[in-house]
């Protein structure tokens, strides 16, 4: 079938064996994803979010970080103007996933849009960089994506409800380091990320943080991430450029 | 009237879902009028690492010394044992005990 000839050409496949991969890869996240959820859960609880509501949102929008800054900004009355300004939050928090979709554009591209474009719903941020870290060791086969996206999903799903449930149990969620969940887990990805480019990648990064912290200050929101990411990595594209030369 | 509310609650969790799946797939979609180049190319392939130093970066600024040590506890565990797991729990165990016995 498909499987086959696309394991010859380079395309990118589509097997079972790569589902259980990417739920493989992914186990390591789910620990601290789940502490996460759990404290989304709980925000949504003290709130006040239906329990039909925060289901929704956990499913639909299924973004941690967006819907807890976005809870935060919730008016004590909702009205008309404050939907969109709402959704406009929730865009600025989760920028950052335009890039990780342009760079899976290079892998799974070849893939009818089909089969792309439901399963985009489930980008994750530890997601993300697994799959970049599989694809970087040359892996073609785009189960591993969705089967850890669905692993995540379902941990995801079941983790808020428990962490609605049990709502004000968690009195405070920095206290346990939750609130750095994110970063810590990104910052353990940096040492397989680093993988021998040397120092050209050390200048793009450097570029990155320091575009990065300098957003931070002068701007307001999370654009810092997309500011440093974007800076950086068109540094390193010249870098390289400039080197091949 | 609370079905209103309710019903107001539900619209701005709709828009907000519609905002998520934008920022999900539009960059994908983008892409596809973008000539990958090899400079495009190597752009795309730069960024895991400059979005994590991105990331992380700031939030290690704003947040002070028991972020930094958590980072610091994460990546030696990383280097160590290349364990991601292992990796997590050192830099939440860190960042919870400098919390718990640090000033502010």
């Amino acid at each position: 079938m498909t499987h086959d000839r696309s394991r010859v050409s380079d395309r990118p496949f589509w097997s079972l064996d790569g589902l259980r991969l990417g739920a493989m890869l992914m186990a390591p996240a789910l620990p601290g994803m789940m502490a996460f959820a759990i404290a989304v859960g709980a925000t949504e609880a003290r709130k006040g979010f239906a329990p039909i509501e925060a289901a929704l949102m956990n499913l639909l929008v299924y973004a941690g970080a967006s819907q807890m800054v976005a809870m935060e900004a919730w008016p004590q009355q909702l009205t008309l103007a404050s939907i969109p300004a709402l959704a406009l939050l929730v865009a600025t928090v989760n920028a950052r996933m335009l890039l990780f979709g342009a760079s899976l554009r290079p892998w799974l591209g070849p893939l009818p849009a089909w089969q792309i474009y439901p399963m985009l719903q489930l980008t994750t941020d530890p997601g993300w960089i697994i799959c970049m870290r599989y694809r970087a060791k040359g892996g073609n086969d785009a189960g591993v994506f969705l089967g850890g996206a669905l692993l995540v999903w379902v941990a995801w799903l079941a983790t808020t409800a428990a962490g609605y449930l049990m709502g004000a149990l968690i009195a405070d969620p920095r206290k346990i380091a939750l609130d750095l969940v994110l970063p810590i887990f990104f910052a353990a990805m940096l040492v397989p990320l680093w993988s021998g480019r040397g120092r050209r990648r050390a200048i793009a990064w450097a570029i990155a943080g320091a575009v990065a912290l300098a957003t931070e200050r002068l701007v307001p929101g999370w654009w810092f991430v997309i500011a440093g990411a974007l800076v950086g990595s068109l540094a390193e594209a010249f870098l390289e450029e400039a080197r091949d030369a | 009237m609370p079905e209103v509310g309710h019903f107001g609650t539900v619209a701005a969790i709709l828009a907000m879902a519609a905002a998520s799946y934008a920022m999900r797939a539009g960059g994908f979609w983008l892409m596809a009028y973008v000539p990958l180049t090899a400079r495009v190319r190597r752009m795309l392939e730069a960024l895991p690492g400059t979005v994590v130093v991105a990331t992380v970066l700031p939030i290690v600024v704003r947040e002070g010394i028991p972020a930094a040590l958590a980072i610091a506890a994460a990546g030696a565990a990383m280097l160590i044992r290349r364990n991601d797991l292992l990796a997590v729990l050192a830099g939440m165990a860190a960042a919870a005990a400098a919390r718990a016995w640090l000033v502010t």
